[in-house]
């Protein structure tokens, strides 16, 4: 059973059928099919157009759920998402930034999501509706873990959410094997506002150092004021970090790596100011 | 709806609309190839990892692998046939063909339609647009300087004589460009039967088939099963015959994880939901050994009985007294050097068709060698040899591991067993996981010089994983001893390779057979002892380089030909302005280190003391043409070019007026394989032989003795032009042949070796080809990330026959060199796809200068020497030596992560 419904409506509807599993750009849903057929009943949300787009609310940015990173790129926003259009153009390969969505990203729930990140900068908040309506959560609320979300069975992730937040400058930077086509050994996005040179409000999160991308609250609350960050991350800043050893490289290289990453992308910013 | 339920998608394709019953969920590549017949569109991963399989949906390139033919459902899906009569199309068919920017192509139409992609939207740079295409081949270079041209308005066709020593173009080349090359899974139709495969889900594993007479008859679509039991000749196949030792199918217990041990034949239908855990089979999962210190154990699981210790062979050189040697030397280094499995990570996944032709099997595969195919068939299916015909398919990159069975075995059992037609296409991780790798080394090596800076002894141990399997380890341990001292006078030299068996896929040919790892470890430790000694590291070498007259480890003086003195030379003013260059960047870079290296390699060509045969036939026909039945696989690295550019040569013919047949081992005699870097030479010796005997046939009629004489082909003519003086030679009265000539010619070249004692003395090779590479990099001292920013290649060809397609394998060689050394580590069970094995993309590739050196050899084709292996031999190493200058390092392992190097430069032992 293929179901490719037009509106969000009957998607929801179609969402209620046993055993569904929901089908949007493709590029997380294929890898985990090998080269067999599906023998699942498949919801395709490509076609419904209220679901996709970015556009302007009363207190910020609506972004549809099937937006592909290559429309987020091309789409006018503030200075504020110029670091989750870096990530935009990081997923992957054009290839995949063409068809690949954001709420994709985000329900897929990789530990090395290149969204994550900048968009738990941007405190984004999440959409979900199912047949009784919808629920709004914040980002971190919505990931629970590796491949583990609060979408419930039966609920689509249908926008995502950014609130305002005036003059801010947000960079991203992730740290691969490879240029093109890589899995993040490890990424940082910021989000800094500035004034006199001076950093009035800051947000730092790091991915594919924990079960879940996250942000570092005592880094942030200590930058403020802050005009010089040579050196500034100290290891108790990445105390919510949880890295492991895998393939791509241990957990000690990876809180090594971290503190010039952050460094890096913080310095961008405020010389960018 | 159609009668069967299944909903009809439509679209356009190409500018036809068309209809396809789609299954729910069926990807658009499966739709577009099996429903459409749009074969231009490759599939190298299914999991939008390579990009083989880009098409435009709408404008916008994407992997039609990721992509619901429902998706496409009402929007315009261009492929490369319908894109390549467009402006940028064109441009781009003639700018990938004049700068053999497609070399195996079977990258070549998603490199192409993401290339058009980017000069429509001229957005981003053509690395970003391009980067989501894998090239296992050409190493991107070729390819930026083609969509470079083509964007600039694109040029006229290159033209060139053909004479050697003339980059032509390739003479395959237009079918690559138009996607028209029929690769292993271009030549079934989508109703012929399915071969899949079971596999050990185990490394070691022992197992009980259940029910499979009931399986066979209660499931629909189940054609016939296949397991030992129904092999007919010997189920027991291997590249050196004294070693054969792996199963098609194995009997209760497997060796490795991904190992066959039953087939089922089914429909299309069947096979594309078909789920092992259907299968009736029970597992038992066994203790099992990976790394060979722990296999060669007393009490160790033996993987073959009579093979003590998991030890398989050792390969042995010695000469002079080594020890005696490194107790005198003033300096002396040593080390311990490790690196681990490489995948070949060809984009084309072992894919093939067989048939039964008047009672014959005929296999289509890719393939490397045609006729051990044929022979390995014969045994395993009891069969005389007259009855199989092997007929390569396109080969989508090789690089050694094709050189084994993988995919032929099963259809022609297959294929036997329901008398009919069958197919089968690997899956990317049935590839990676049962087919053969680089053998994983650990080498202790203890080098010495005197006060002089001159070598004083060298000590080389070597322990090599050879896996489940022998495939051609014992190659590996024969040449690595043979090689280890690298180019250079070794008067006192022991050097040992033993190849131990585990429970790992089977580690086999990969270019340079162990060479490429026995040289990282000796080069990286001649930088080592360069600096010991006070000298500069180009000119230790220099100093310790084999010359013209100088005996090998093997005892073998060549009088001509040796050329690394001369790769050295090309190097020297690159290697000190950039080691100027270098010390200025630093000057005012803490962050940001660069570093430069250099290192060196020599290759014997051809069978190590092996008889090593090619023959080439050509004939012609009676209408005038001229054909040349050309045996020797091309698998991208230009074989069709450059053996027909031999034979023109010494015909004194046009190489643009031949006709090319083959290979097929019908109507192609055997020219041996594409291994060992011995097409050019072996081959092209025997093309060479061939095409002067038909000159001297030719000119005998004319009563002509002249070596200045054309020959050209007229209709129904031969016209021998010589000066002003023209003879013309009738065909219409001279009999035919069998073949259909009048008049041919078929020569056989095989090159003078001699055995090697237990010392390893002898004559191993006729012929040696030399390399050198400069390496420069940068190195993020705080991430550990390496960026590669400039190579200088020299290379002694002895006489480049086409230095486009020089250029071509250098490049090549480089960007496999370079996955080596910075990111390329199989392992198994884990990295079986090419997101977690990672190879090098069109951003890791700097700019390449390529220096051709030209040091003719005696014996080879009008002094030409073999390329194919000599090319990544020194990159690993010298990119090593730039990290180690670099970094101020001292790296023992490869692939140099951004971990292991970071972990090297703060002291920490993780990740080592």
């Amino acid at each position: 059973m293929y179901l490719q419904p037009s509106t969000l409506e009957q998607a929801v509807c179609d969402a209620q059928v046993d055993g569904v599993r929901i089908l949007a750009g493709g590029t997380d849903f294929y890898p985990t099919q090998g080269d067999v057929l599906p023998d699942f009943p498949i919801l395709d949300l490509s076609r419904i157009a209220e679901i996709s787009g970015v556009s302007r609310t009363e207190k910020g940015w609506r972004i549809g759920a099937t937006t592909t990173w290559t429309d987020l790129v091309s789409a006018p926003l503030p200075r504020a998402f110029d670091g989750l259009k870096a990530a935009a153009r990081e997923v992957g390969s054009i290839q995949i930034q063409n068809v690949a969505t954001l709420a994709g990203n985000l329900c897929n729930a990789s530990p090395a999501a290149d969204g994550v990140p900048p968009l738990l900068t941007l405190n984004t908040e999440v959409e979900l509706t199912g047949p009784n309506g919808q629920r709004h959560l914040l980002l971190e609320h919505f990931l629970k873990g590796p491949r583990q979300t609060e979408l419930a069975v039966g609920e689509i992730m249908t926008a995502l959410y950014v609130p305002d937040i005036k003059g801010a400058i947000s960079r991203f930077s992730k740290l691969g094997s490879r240029k093109y086509l890589v899995i993040s050994i490890a990424m940082v996005a910021v989000l800094l506002c500035i004034e006199n040179d001076a950093i009035t409000e800051a947000r730092v999160a790091v991915g594919a150092c924990s079960p879940v991308a996250v942000r570092l609250p005592t880094l942030e609350a200590d930058l403020i004021g802050q005009r010089d960050v040579h050196g500034f991350v100290k290891p108790l800043h990445l105390n919510p970090l949880q890295p492991i050893d895998d393939l791509r490289g241990s957990a000690a290289y990876r809180l090594d790596v971290v503190v010039p990453l952050i460094e890096r992308a913080l310095i961008a910013a405020l010389e960018s100011a | 709806m159609d009668g069967g339920g299944i909903p009809m998608i439509r679209f356009s394709l190409n500018g036809t609309e068309v209809s396809v019953a789609a299954t729910s969920g069926e990807r658009l590549s499966a739709s577009l190839r099996e429903k459409c017949d749009a074969k231009d569109v490759k599939i190298g991963c299914n999991a939008g990892d390579c990009g083989a399989c880009s098409v435009l949906v709408d404008g916008d390139v994407v992997c039609a692998c990721l992509m619901s033919t429902a998706q496409a459902s009402g929007r315009n899906v261009q492929t490369l046939s319908g894109l390549r009569t467009s402006d940028e199309g064109r441009a781009l068919t003639e700018s990938f063909q004049n700068h053999g920017a497609a070399q195996c192509g079977i990258c070549t139409p998603g490199m192409m339609v993401s290339a058009i992609a980017w000069m429509r939207s001229q957005t981003g740079t053509i690395e970003d647009a391009l980067g989501g295409v894998l090239c296992r081949c050409t190493g991107y270079r070729k390819i930026l300087d083609a969509v470079n041209e083509a964007a600039q308005g694109g040029a006229p066709a290159r033209v060139g004589s053909g004479q050697m020593g003339s980059s032509i173009r390739r003479l395959d080349g237009a079918d690559k460009v138009a996607g028209l090359e029929r690769f292993g899974d271009d030549i079934a139709g989508a109703d012929v039967a399915v071969v899949h495969v079971i596999r050990s889900p185990h490394p070691r594993a022992s197992f009980r088939f259940g029910d499979l007479e009931g399986f066979r008859t209660h499931t629909d679509g189940v054609l016939a099963v296949l397991t030992a039991a129904d092999i007919k000749g010997n189920n027991c196949f291997g590249v050196i015959p004294p070693f054969a030792d792996q199963p098609v199918f194995a009997v209760n217990e497997t060796r490795f994880q991904g190992e066959a041990v039953a087939a089922v034949v089914g429909t299309p239908a069947l096979i594309a939901r078909f789920k092992d855990v259907d299968f009736p089979i029970t597992w038992e999962d066994l203790p099992s050994v990976s790394d060979p210190q722990t296999a060669m154990n007393d009490g160790a699981p033996e993987l073959h009985s009579g093979r003590v210790n998991n030890v398989m062979i050792k390969g042995f050189v010695a000469c002079g007294d080594s020890k005696a040697a490194l107790d005198r030397a003033v300096h002396s280094v040593s080390g311990t050097f490790e690196t681990g499995f490489v995948e070949h990570a060809y984009i084309e996944p072992e894919a093939g068709f067989a048939e039964i032709v008047n009672g014959r099997v005929e296999v289509h595969a890719c393939t490397q060698a045609p006729v051990m195919d044929l022979e390995s068939l014969a045994e395993i299916l009891g069969m005389d040899h007259s009855q199989i015909r092997i007929v390569p398919t396109g080969v989508g990159g090789g690089f050694g591991s094709k050189l084994d069975l993988s995919v032929q075995p099963f259809l022609a059992l297959a294929a036997l067993a329901i008398q009919g037609p069958v197919r089968i296409n690997y899956s990317r991780s049935e590839s990676m996981q049962s087919t053969t790798k680089r053998h994983p080394a650990i080498m202790t090596v203890r080098i010495g010089a005197d006060a002089d800076g001159r070598l004083s002894g060298m000590r080389f141990d070597g322990v090599f994983n050879t896996g489940a399997y022998a495939s051609w380890g014992p190659t590996v341990a024969n040449r690595v001893p043979v090689h280890a001292s690298g180019p250079y006078a070794v008067r006192d030299y022991r050097a040992e390779a033993v190849g131990v068996h585990t429970h790992c896929p089977p580690s086999g040919a990969f270019r340079g057979f162990g060479v490429p790892q026995a040289a990282i470890a000796q080069e990286v430790l001649f930088d080592d002892l360069a600096a010991a000694c006070g000298l500069d590291p180009l000119e230790f070498r220099v100093k310790n380089a084999l010359t013209n007259g100088a005996a090998t480890v093997c005892g073998q003086v060549f009088d001509q030909g040796v050329g690394i003195g001369a790769c050295f030379e090309a190097l020297r003013e690159s290697w000190h302005d950039a080691l100027t260059q270098a010390d200025d960047f630093n000057q005012t870079s803490t962050t940001i280190r660069r570093g430069v290296g250099i290192a060196a390699g020599w290759y014997g060509c051809g069978n190590t003391s092996l008889p090593n045969p090619s023959t080439i036939k050509a004939g012609v026909r009676a209408d005038g043409q001229f054909v040349l039945h050309q045996g020797a696989m091309d698998i991208g690295q230009g074989a069709n070019t450059v053996i027909s550019q031999i034979f023109a040569q010494a015909l004194g013919f046009d190489v643009h007026d031949l006709e090319l047949v083959g290979a097929d081992t019908d109507v192609t005699p055997d020219a041996g394989k594409t291994s060992a870097s011995r097409q050019t030479f072996v081959s092209g010796n025997a093309a060479r032989l061939s095409g002067l005997a038909l000159r001297a046939e030719i000119l005998r009629r004319c009563n002509l003795d002249s070596k200045t004489a054309r020959i050209s082909s007229g209709d129904g003519v031969i016209v021998v032009s010589d000066g002003s003086v023209l003879n013309e030679i009738s065909l219409s009265a001279l009999d035919v042949n069998a073949d259909g000539y009048v008049l041919h010619a078929e020569e056989t070249y095989d090159p003078p070796t001699k055995p090697l004692d237990p010392n390893g003395q002898g004559v191993p090779y006729a012929q040696f080809g030399y390399a050198a590479h400069l390496a420069v990099v940068e190195v993020d001292m705080e991430l550990g990330t390496v960026t590669p920013v400039r190579f200088v290649a020299a290379h002694d060809v002895g006489h480049a026959v086409n230095p486009m397609l020089v250029e071509g394998q250098v490049h090549g060689g480089i960007a496999q060199g370079l996955g080596m050394a910075l990111m390329e580590e199989f392992i198994p069970g884990r990295t079986d796809n090419l997101h977690d094995y990672l190879i090098p993309t069109i951003g890791d590739i700097p700019p390449i200068e390529t220096a051709i050196v030209e040091e003719p050899d005696a014996h080879g084709p009008f002094g030409a020497k073999g390329l194919g292996e000599h090319v990544l031999i020194p990159t690993a190493p010298a990119l090593v030596n730039a990290i180690n200058r670099a970094a101020g390092v001292q790296m023992r392992r490869v692939p140099v992560t951004p971990a292991r190097l970071r972990a090297a430069i703060v002291g920490r032992d993780n990740d080592r």
